[in-house]
């Protein structure tokens, strides 16, 4: 029995549906971050799966997902920032709650 | 042909992260969906190391597992009590989620299962036949200017990072 490439995609679109999941049915915005956190790192396992199986002899896919893990990164204390704004003026963290962004 | 280890290291891997990250959109108790995205970025770390990206994995553990997830819990307990439960979904909205995620994952998995480029080699072959990616590699790498190199998006990150602090401080900051 081998370790193909397919054996690792098969979880990464797991993770994926997932994070779809939850981003269409939560109303919480921090759970949508992490609904957005999962989707992010099915696509870098991507990235490296591709890297290794299909291009073992270069590094190209590794330092994409270095790149994509440092953005998320700031993308993530950017959106929790303004997720603090928004709970310090409304009260709560619910998506619906919150009709305008201009306080 | 791989190891055994290898492959029992990879089942309960997988298995992991299939439970975890469809439990992180399924908990009601915010807090303990944090807690299952932590697992499931373990297990994507662990993923990592087995496809031999060491330094990768170990950025992942530090930046995701570390920075990201004290962000999350520290958010989490400032803006709600931590035995607050989400509200129950109702039901066109879960229907809707279903649906979207069933068909994506249906559509992605017809797209892998018929995708011309796989074809049967394993991952001990490919570790055997690939680059060695030790610091060195990864350096040059990212402070060389040629091709395959990347000084510039290197620079474009940290200045990047810098307007992230700025801005970060900047929109949550009292008045």
């Amino acid at each position: 029995m081998d370790l193909t490439m397919l054996w690792y995609l098969v979880p990464s679109v797991i993770m994926f549906a997932a994070g779809v999941y939850g981003f269409c049915t939560r109303k919480n915005m921090i759970a949508l971050l992490i609904s957005l956190e999962l989707m992010l790192n099915s696509a870098d396992l991507n990235f490296v799966v591709f890297n290794r199986f299909l291009f073992p002899g270069s590094m190209e896919g590794m330092v994409f997902t270095l790149f994509a893990i440092a953005i998320a990164a700031a993308e993530t204390a950017i959106a929790i920032s303004i997720i603090i704004n928004i709970y310090r003026e409304v009260g709560n963290t619910d998506i619906n709650s919150v009709k305008q962004m201009r306080f | 042909m791989d190891s055994v280890a290898n492959i029992i290291l990879y089942f309960v891997v997988a298995i992991c992260i299939t439970i975890f990250s469809v439990m992180t959109v399924t908990s009601r108790k915010i807090l303990r969906a944090a807690t299952y995205l932590l697992f499931v970025l373990i297990g994507t770390a662990i993923f990592y190391f087995q496809l031999g990206y060491q330094f990768l994995g170990a950025v992942q553990i530090a930046v995701y597992a570390g920075g990201i997830m004290v962000l999350f819990v520290f958010s989490i307990l400032l803006t709600r009590r931590p035995d607050d439960k989400a509200p129950l979904l109702d039901s066109h909205r879960r229907t809707l989620g279903v649906l979207v995620s069933v068909a994506g994952s249906v559509l992605l998995l017809l797209a892998i299962f018929f995708m011309p480029l796989i074809d049967g080699v394993s991952l001990s072959e490919c570790i055997e036949s690939g680059m060695t990616i030790d610091m060195k590699t990864i350096g040059h790498a990212f402070v060389g200017t040629d091709r395959f190199q990347y000084l510039l998006p290197f620079e474009a990150i940290s200045i990047l990072l810098l307007a992230c602090i700025i801005g970060g401080v900047t929109v949550a900051r009292k008045r």
